[in-house]
């Protein structure tokens, strides 16, 4: 009973991951002129570096190869981050505005099941066009990663993954609070996360109250950990404390987020919020 | 999931005293909600009984659709209690969405995708998907008249009346007990909408589902529906065999289901549409 339970519940999740597949590849036009914007987002970031060296004369006063490194290792995977978010809260509006969003939420399957498809159709789609950019980066910028520790970095991108769902769970439910205005507060709500996770400075710089709303978010634990392991190697048993960190926070935050939607699902039940636009 | 036949005359759906409101969009949080409110259901009770076609007859704004939306799990009513095959709609969704299957009077698709990524995506959601599907939707469109070729071109490109065969196909992909159709031949020319109709027709034939039909036209309800509820204000004023209703509200056993309802309701169907128009 429970095996069919699963796998039932598994069944669902590969169409959500093969319905956003679709969409992907349906609207790819599109999809390429986006990827071409994070592209030339993180480019701008990697050029600026560059033009640093106009200013600081022949006896610069800081490593320009390890702070262009550094602005770049933040875009690209702020580029990521902010794209699976978007992906995720967007996954709401998107139903709505199609008209198909009351087929997907009276379906016999688990919310969870639902909102972990969304995620994992997210969190590959990410991946890959995060790697695509990186890919560009490295031949056309000489990085130094001589010190790179990969197995670090990616261990904590892994580690990463599970505080990210939580966070765009948590964006989802905008768009189920307000249809109208949803979509528009996850902007806002990465415009924050921008600003305290040390996206593009360390978080020491901030002032009191957004430093100690810094070191809340998992992508300050994120960036740091990824820059130490790419810039400085840091090693595996070095890079626990953060690993610890984000699968701490990951296991709070799933949850919550996933019970918060369910209250936000009860709410737009109970006003008829649940249907589509116009 | 289609009933057996033994299953015929049981109750499928049961309404106890459901009533909804629902409160205009305000200017919260910066100013005050307004007070007034939208009475959509007042007090409805309701049995239907199972393997047969149930009309639900009513002007626009008469509480048909919330009805509807209430039974397929998307709305919660402020009082009373709905049932669907003896699960209660608020207490236990999950049994209920494992029964019923809804057609609405938009064909509600990811319109960039295909009728086959589209009907996949329903298929997953419902437990299959799996070996077999493609003939399985390819045997159903075929049945419904849909030229094969259509299967892989977006659904955009469909017209009106081809995307409303593919969603009745859709709905049927997951042979629910309880089908749900909102004004499912509404906007459709008469071709179309005669093949719609003999589709439900042959639902009838074979006891195959429960239909619960809601219709603005008074000939499809008397053709097509074993019992009619006339439903006003989101009250219910009548209900019994399409003859039944004429002999007890028409001014003549010769009279028609439009005289019956213009009597119950003071109003014609086509004053309702020509004031929606207006």
């Amino acid at each position: 009973m429970i095996g069919n339970g699963l796998r039932w519940e598994m069944n669902a999740f590969v169409g959500f991951v093969e319905r956003q597949k679709n969409l992907y590849r349906r609207y790819w036009a599109w999809e390429a002129v986006w990827l071409l914007y994070n592209l030339v987002t993180v480019l701008s970031i990697g050029y600026l570096a560059n033009g640093l060296s106009a200013f600081s004369g022949s006896s610069g006063r800081f490593d320009l190869q390890q702070a262009q490194l550094y602005l770049l290792i933040g875009a690209l995977l702020w580029t990521y981050l902010s794209m699976v978010f978007f992906e995720i809260a967007w996954a709401i509006t998107w139903e709505r505005w199609e008209g198909t969003i009351e087929y997907t939420f009276m379906a016999p399957i688990r919310r969870l099941t639902h909102l972990l498809g969304l995620c994992a159709a997210s969190l590959l789609y990410g991946i890959a066009r995060a790697g695509l950019i990186g890919l560009t980066l490295v031949l056309l910028f000489r990085l130094d990663l001589s010190r790179a520790n990969y197995v670090s970095a990616l261990a904590i991108f892994v580690a990463a993954t599970l505080p990210l769902l939580g966070l765009g769970i948590f964006t989802s439910i905008l768009p189920l609070l307000s249809p109208e205005k949803g979509d528009q507060m996850a902007f806002a709500v990465q415009g924050v996360l921008l600003l305290i996770s040390g996206v593009y400075y360390p978080i020491a710089v901030l002032p009191g109250p957004l430093y100690l709303a810094g070191i809340a978010s998992p992508l300050t634990y994120t960036l740091d950990g990824v820059r130490r392991a790419l810039l400085h190697g840091l090693s595996l048993s070095g890079a626990l404390p953060d690993i610890g960190i984000l699968l701490l926070m990951g296991v709070v935050l799933v949850p919550a987020s996933v019970w918060c939607f369910a209250r936000a699902e009860t709410r737009a039940k109970r006003l008829g919020l649940l249907k589509r636009s116009g | 999931m289609a009933i057996e036949a033994k299953e015929v005359n049981t109750v499928a759906v049961e309404l106890q005293g459901i009533s909804k409101r629902f409160a205009p969009a305000g200017r919260w949080p910066f100013g005050k909600r307004k007070k007034t409110e939208k009475l959509a259901l007042d007090d409805v009770w309701l049995r239907v009984d199972s393997g047969r076609i149930t009309g639900i007859l009513g002007a626009n704004g008469s509480g048909k659709s919330t009805l509807i939306r209430i039974l397929a799990t998307l709305l919660t009513p402020d009082a009373g209690t709905a049932s669907v095959f003896g699960y209660d709609v608020v207490g236990q969704p999950s049994e209920v969405r494992r029964h019923i299957n809804r057609v609405s009077v938009e064909a509600s698709f990811f319109r960039e995708m295909s009728p086959w990524e589209n009907m996949l995506y329903a298929a997953r959601l419902y437990g299959s998907g799996g070996a077999g599907t493609r003939e399985r939707v390819e045997a159903m469109l075929e049945r419904l008249g849909l030229p094969l070729d259509t299967l892989d071109r977006p659904m955009k490109q469909l017209s009106r009346g081809q995307q409303q065969k593919v969603a009745i196909a859709r709905s049927f992909l997951t042979s629910p007990s309880l089908l749900l159709m909102d004004e499912p031949t509404t906007g459709l020319d008469p071709r179309s909408k005669r093949e719609v109709q003999d589709l439900v027709s042959s639902i009838r034939r074979d006891r195959a589902a429960t239909v619960l039909l809601c219709t603005h036209d008074l000939q499809e309800a008397e053709v097509l529906c074993d019992r009619v509820v006339v439903i006003d204000q989101g009250r219910v004023l009548a209900e019994g065999t399409p003859v039944q209703l004429i002999r007890q509200h028409a001014e003549s056993d010769e009279g028609s289901l439009e005289d019956a309802f213009m009597r119950l309701t003071g109003k014609r169907l086509e004053e309702d549409e020509e004031a929606k128009e207006e």
